[in-house]
C-alpha cells in the first residue's frame, strides 16, 4: 500500500490534491518530482471510482499497450487485452505505492473555500490549509439522468449505469437502454445476452471500429497524433468536451460493437428518447440523420488514417476498408406503450456530472462546469484534471493524465514561487 | 480549414454576422428568446388566410419588412376550393426552407460554393386517420422524404455532411421529428 497515515493530522501544506485516481496519483508523481510538499486526499480506498461506481463486467476500452502513468507502464502479459475492473485498480494501486503518493484514504472533502495566500479545504477529519489545490475528483461522479425520468410509472424499475452491475439483479422482461455512448452499448449488448430483449434509444453517437487495417483503432488515435490534440487548437470546444463516449468495448475478441452489432443481435434500434405522452415513450424521428452523421464522421476518421498511412507508412497495415452504413429499419419505431410494449427495465446511460457541490469558490459558469484554461482554473494556485478534452484529446483516459499532469504541475511550481517571492517581497527582512 | 481557391466563397449567407451574434448570444442568453407568431382568419370553407408580420427577439418587438400572407385550404378532390396549398404542404415547405437555408449557412461557413440546391418532399398521409376511420391510424404524416440534388464545387461526402449539419441543426427538422408542447386555448366573442 501507499504511504497512507492513518491516524493524521490536519494542517498545513502547500498543495493539496483532492482524489487518488489516475490523476490525482500522476499529478502527485510529479509534485514529488519538483519537491513539492503536498498530500493527495482520497474519500474511499485508492482508485475509488473505479471499485465502487462500474458495473461487474466493464473492461477499459482502450488497450493494456495504452495504459500508463509517468514512469510507470503496463508490464502484463496481454499487451493487446483490454483490463477487467480488478485490473485496473490493481494497476493504478501499484502506482500509488510506486509514486509513493503521500495518499490520506477516507477522507472526504466537504468545502473549499479561499483564505488569504490559499484555500481551506474542510474535510471530515478537520480542515486543512493550502496554497494550490488540484481538483482530480473526476469527471464522472454522479448520473445525469433527464427529468423524463420522473415521469415514468412506478412500476417500471429504473437503473442508471452509475448503479448498474449485472444484468442478474433486473427483473425479467425487456429492457429499454438509454444512450449510444460505450456505456450504452455495452450494457445493451450485456442486457440482451442475459435473455431480456433490448430496445436501444440513441441520439448522437460516436461510431468507432475496434480495429482498422490490422491494428486497434488506438494504436492510430495515437499514432497519427490525434489524442495529443491540444484544446488551444479548436473553436468549439464546448462540443468537443461534451461529445458521448466512442461506441468501444475491450474484449479479447477485438470485437467492434455498433449499432448494426446489435442490431444483428437483435436489439431494436429507436431514435432519443424525446418524450413521454399517453402512456407512450415518444422517440425521435432524427434516428437517421443521427446514424449519418455518425457514418460520415467515421469515414472522416478513417480518411484521415489512411492519409496519414499514405504519408508515413503503416508497416503492416492491411488494405484500406469502410465499414457498411448503419442499418435502419423501415419504419423505425417511433413510440413504445409502457403498458403494452414489454418494457420492465429502463437503463438510463445518460452520463454523468462531475460533483463539485463541496467548492465553494466563484469559478463555475453559468451552467455550473468549472471554468479553466486547459486545466488552469480562474482562481489561483487552482487546477483540474482529467475532465473529456480537458487539455488534450485524450485528458480523461488513463494514458492522458501524465502529460496534463506534468504541464500543470510546472504552472503551478511556477504559481508558488511566484507566491513566495511576492511575499519575500512584500516582508523584506527587517531593518 | 484552409481554402486554397482564389475566388472568395459566397452563398450569400453573411456567416460572420451569424457568428457574432452567437457570441453576443452566449454573453447575454436573455436576448436569445425569441417569439415566432403568424395570425389566422376563416374565409369560409376550409379556406383560411394567415398573416406574418411582428416577431419578438433580442429583447424587443420586431417587424418583417412587410406583411406577408399566405392562404390556405382544400383541393377540390376534398370538395373544396383549393385557394391555397393544404397546411401539411406548407409544412413541407417549412422544412424545405430551413433545411435549405441551413444547407447554405453551413457551407458558407465551411467554405464550400453551392451552385445549385434543388428539394423535393413527400410525405405519405393515411387519411383514415383525419377521416376518423381507423383509430390505430395517426392523423399526420406517416413519414416525410426529402430528396436533395445539389451542385456545389465539393466531394459527394462533404455535400452529405452539409445536409447531415442542417438537419442537426434545423428546427423545423426538430419541431416535425420531437414532440412539441401544443396549447389551444378559446374563448367566444
Amino acid at each position: 500500500m501507499s504511504t497512507d497515515r492513518t491516524p493524521w493530522a490536519a494542517g498545513s501544506v502547500d498543495v493539496i490534491v483532492i482524489g487518488a485516481g489516475q490523476s490525482g496519483l500522476a499529478m502527485s508523481y510529479f509534485l514529488t518530482a519538483r519537491g513539492i510538499e503536498h498530500v493527495v486526499l482520497e474519500r474511499g480506498a485508492i482508485a475509488n471510482s473505479w471499485r465502487r461506481e462500474r458495473w461487474d463486467s466493464l473492461r477499459l476500452l482502450t488497450p493494456n499497450w495504452q495504459s500508463c502513468l509517468p514512469d510507470y507502464a503496463y508490464a502484463g502479459e496481454r499487451p493487446d487485452d483490454f483490463m477487467t475492473m480488478p485490473e485496473i485498480v490493481a494497476f493504478i494501486s501499484g502506482y500509488a505505492s510506486f509514486a509513493r503518493a503521500p495518499v490520506h484514504t477516507g477522507v472526504e472533502v466537504q468545502s473549499v473555500t479561499s483564505v488569504f495566500g490559499g484555500y481551506r479545504v474542510g474535510t471530515n477529519h478537520g480542515s486543512w490549509f493550502t496554497r494550490a489545490v488540484v481538483l482530480a475528483s473526476g469527471a464522472f461522479n454522479r448520473p445525469h439522468v433527464p427529468a423524463l425520468s420522473q415521469n415514468l410509472p412506478p412500476g417500471l424499475h429504473q437503473i442508471t449505469a452509475f448503479d448498474y452491475r449485472n444484468p442478474d439483479s433486473l427483473p425479467p422482461g425487456g429492457a429499454l437502454v438509454v444512450g449510444g455512448s460505450a456505456t450504452g452499448l455495452q450494457l445493451a449488448a450485456e442486457i440482451h445476452a442475459s435473455g431480456r430483449p433490448v430496445t436501444m434509444a440513441t441520439g448522437e453517437h460516436l461510431r468507432m471500429p475496434r480495429t482498422y487495417r490490422g491494428f486497434d483503432i488506438q494504436h492510430w488515435m495515437q499514432v497519427t497524433g490525434l489524442l495529443d490534440q491540444r484544446y488551444d487548437e479548436f473553436d468549439d470546444l464546448d462540443r468537443l468536451r461534451k461529445l458521448p463516449s466512442p461506441q468501444l468495448i475491450g474484449s479479447e475478441q477485438r470485437s467492434t460493437l455498433d449499432l448494426n452489432a446489435l442490431a444483428d443481435r437483435g436489439v431494436r434500434l429507436c431514435g432519443r428518447l424525446a418524450g413521454l405522452r399517453d402512456g407512450h415513450l415518444q422517440f425521435s424521428g432524427s434516428l437517421r440523420n443521427v446514424c449519418r452523421l455518425a457514418d460520415l464522421k467515421l469515414n472522416r476518421l478513417l480518411d484521415g488514417i489512411d492519409r496519414w498511412i499514405e504519408i508515413n507508412g503503416g508497416l503492416g497495415a492491411t488494405a484500406p476498408y469502410r465499414l457498411l452504413p448503419t442499418r435502419i429499419v423501415d419504419p423505425p419505431c417511433l413510440a413504445i406503450d409502457l403498458r403494452a410494449g414489454g418494457i420492465s427495465t429502463v437503463v438510463w446511460a445518460t452520463g454523468y456530472r462531475p460533483d463539485y457541490s463541496w467548492l465553494q469558490v466563484p469559478v463555475f459558469d453559468r451552467k455550473r462546469q468549472v471554468r479553466h484554461d486547459g486545466g488552469v482554473v480562474e482562481a489561483p494556485g487552482m487546477y483540474i484534471l482529467g475532465l473529456p478534452f480537458m487539455r488534450r484529446r485524450k485528458s480523461s483516459f488513463i494514458h492522458g493524465a501524465e502529460d496534463d499532469a506534468r504541464e500543470l504541475s510546472q504552472h503551478l511550481a511556477a504559481h508558488l514561487d511566484a507566491q513566495s517571492r511576492a511575499r519575500a517581497f512584500k516582508f523584506p527582512k527587517s531593518a | 480549414m484552409m481554402n486554397l481557391q482564389q475566388t472568395t466563397v459566397d452563398n450569400g449567407v453573411d456567416v460572420q454576422a451569424l457568428l457574432e451574434a452567437r457570441e453576443a448570444l452566449s454573453a447575454a442568453p436573455e436576448g436569445a428568446a425569441f417569439v415566432w407568431r403568424a395570425s389566422s382568419t376563416w374565409a369560409g370553407g376550409t379556406h383560411t388566410q394567415s398573416r406574418i408580420e411582428k416577431f419578438y427577439g433580442l429583447g424587443e418587438e420586431q417587424s418583417h419588412r412587410t406583411e406577408f400572407e399566405i392562404d390556405t385550404d382544400h383541393p377540390e378532390l376534398f370538395a373544396a376550393d383549393d385557394n391555397g396549398a393544404t397546411p401539411v404542404e406548407v409544412v413541407l415547405v417549412g422544412l424545405a426552407g430551413c433545411l435549405t437555408a441551413g444547407i447554405a449557412s453551413v457551407a458558407q461557413n465551411r467554405g464550400i460554393q453551392l451552385h445549385s440546391v434543388r428539394a423535393t418532399l413527400e410525405a405519405p398521409m393515411d387519411l383514415q386517420g383525419v377521416l376518423g376511420i381507423d383509430p390505430d391510424v395517426r392523423n399526420g404524416f406517416a413519414s416525410v422524404r426529402v430528396r436533395y440534388e445539389i451542385d456545389a464545387d465539393a466531394p459527394a461526402s462533404d455535400i452529405a455532411a452539409l445536409v447531415a449539419q442542417s438537419q442537426k441543426r434545423s428546427a423545423v427538422f426538430d419541431i416535425i421529428t420531437n414532440p412539441t408542447d401544443v396549447h389551444v386555448e378559446v374563448s367566444k366573442v
